[in-house]
């Protein structure tokens, strides 16, 4: 067994590698953009729009996220709905992270101090202002680690993509191991290869942890 | 349903507001279903030749076995994982230097990389170190590998959440360091880390379905090979993600239960599991994160 595999593929990695940066920076920006909508259906005072939270929460939550990318990119075109796999997985995986991210800033909501949409409501807010302009920007704050922990678990879960043909840093692994019958030396190259992505990613959320912290 | 946090108590304005968003959100949903089944009806997808085949036992009992076999590996793989976590968070608690940093180094090795990846590397690496296993092996191994160091984590955050004064008081009446542990510390560890347990089951169980991509004849492979079968992809597609989605309310409701009764029934908390589900990460202080995987 020799290192060398990794050496003389490092273009190969490093495009691996790429492509997962993509995945999961495309989708965790929109499954932060679901998730906050997620998560204000779940605590307006609109009956319908509390239920249809809570049911997108249940339902992607507990279907394997394996499930929805077969069930999305080989069941869906059989509805005219047909995406490269690219973008079909940016779609599945944040739709999935989604439920996560919105069950996580309904927590953060949950911590925020009852007094201040007491307060907020008494001059005058209406629902959508206190939440945008008071609710949310204390929430979001209390909730940066777990979703420091959610994007590191998209790093992970963008390997799945690799089912519907998205050759990302799984997949060039796998590609490898087959065609060079170096399976440990492939294996230490890519968990390296996760490692460099998801230490800074760590490092990241530290620096905008604390900087978002309340000063008490 | 809990009630809204934010808006409790409306005025007659916000009653009304509330009641016209109600009736718009409602319209807008219903439109959207009607959209969706238009599309369905209209692409010929509920063509009763479609879903007839569940109706017919050999399917469901074709479908029944692959999910037989979903439980069977993850029911395996969970009592593999949790031998070896159990090692794990021995290990990491050990005084021993050598042992605790091997220990250190397998957890964040085996947590830092994807499953699948592991699943690739048992399915398709071990047999070019010619290590030859039935598939069934190749997915448990690779359940095991991975869970074992989440569920490391799990033991780990129970014991170290028990008060200190449990471990002196243990070695004051001359209990060696073993005893304390097996004695004392283990039994009332356990009990608060049953909800985390479960949950760390459930997400196993949604694991396993990524046997599927090493040909695994689980649920969702199954389910392909039924669809290719009867040319109804969409259809199992779609039994499949519901059976899935009943299968692990169920337990998830059992978890959030179980930690209910934790609660209520002793005075020290179960360890947090937030989000209740998808507990992978827990650091030293018994705080559980939440994170899919």
């Amino acid at each position: 067994m020799t290192l060398s595999v990794v050496f003389d593929n490092l273009g190969r990695f490093g495009h691996g590698m790429w492509v997962t940066v993509e995945l999961t920076l495309l989708g965790f920006a929109l499954a932060f953009v679901i998730g906050i909508v997620v998560a204000a259906c779940r605590v307006s005072p609109v009956p319908p729009l509390r239920l249809a939270g809570t049911l997108y929460v249940e339902v992607f939550r507990n279907i394997p996220l394996i499930v929805l990318f077969v069930l999305f990119f080989f069941g869906f075109p059989k509805l005219g709905i047909r995406y490269s796999p690219f973008v079909s997985s940016v779609i599945v995986l944040s739709v999935y992270t989604g439920a996560f991210v919105g069950e996580t800033v309904r927590a953060g909501i949950n911590t925020v101090a009852k007094g201040q949409a007491e307060a907020a409501r008494s001059i005058g807010l209406t629902f959508t202002q206190l939440l945008r302009i008071v609710v949310l920007p204390q929430a979001l704050r209390s909730v940066v680690a777990p979703l420091g922990n959610l994007f590191i678990a998209l790093v992970k879960n963008s390997s799945i993509a690799y089912t519907i043909s998205v050759v990302e840093l799984t997949g060039v692994a796998d590609r490898l191991t087959t065609e060079t019958a170096k399976p440990i030396a492939v294996f230490s190259g890519a968990f390296v290869a996760y490692l460099i992505l998801t230490i800074p990613s760590g490092y990241v959320l530290g620096i905008v942890e604390r900087r978002v912290a309340f000063k008490r | 349903m809990t009630a809204p946090v934010l808006a409790d108590a409306l005025g007659p304005r916000g009653r009304r507001r509330s009641l016209i968003a109600s009736v718009v959100s409602t319209v807008v949903i219903v439109v959207l279903v009607a959209v969706a089944l238009k599309r369905f009806s209209d692409k010929g997808q509920f063509a009763s030749a479609k879903w007839k085949p569940f109706t017919n036992w050999p399917t469901l009992k074709f479908l029944l076995g692959g999910m037989g076999n979903t439980v069977k590996a993850a029911v395996v793989a969970m009592a593999l994982a949790g031998a070896l976590g159990s090692l794990l968070a021995l290990g990491r608690l050990a005084h021993n230097l050598v042992i605790r940093n091997v220990a250190g180094v397998y957890v964040e090795v085996f947590r830092g990389v994807p499953l699948l990846l592991l699943m690739f590397f048992s399915a398709h690496g071990l047999p070019r170190l010619h290590v030859h296993l039935a598939i069934f092996w190749y997915v448990v191994l690779a359940l095991v590998a991975y869970n074992g160091a989440v569920l490391g984590e799990i033991f780990r955050a129970g014991i170290l959440s028990l008060d200190p004064g449990q471990s002196e008081a243990a070695s004051a009446i001359g209990l060696s360091y073993w005893q304390a542990m097996f004695l004392v510390i283990i039994p009332q560890a356990f009990r608060r880390m049953i909800p985390a347990i479960v949950s760390q089951l459930v997400t196993l169980l949604k694991d396993t379905s990524l046997g599927f991509v090493v040909t695994y004849e689980e649920f969702l492979r199954r389910g392909e090979i039924a669809g290719e079968f009867g040319k109804n992809l969409l259809q199992t597609y779609i039994v499949v993600a519901a059976a899935y989605l009943v299968v692990n309310v169920a337990l998830s409701q059992t978890a959030r239960r179980l930690e209910v009764r934790q609660r209520t029934r002793y005075s020290a908390g179960a360890i947090r599991v937030a989000g209740i589900e998808d507990l992978a990460v827990v650091n030293a202080h018994g705080e559980a994160a939440v994170a899919p995987t």
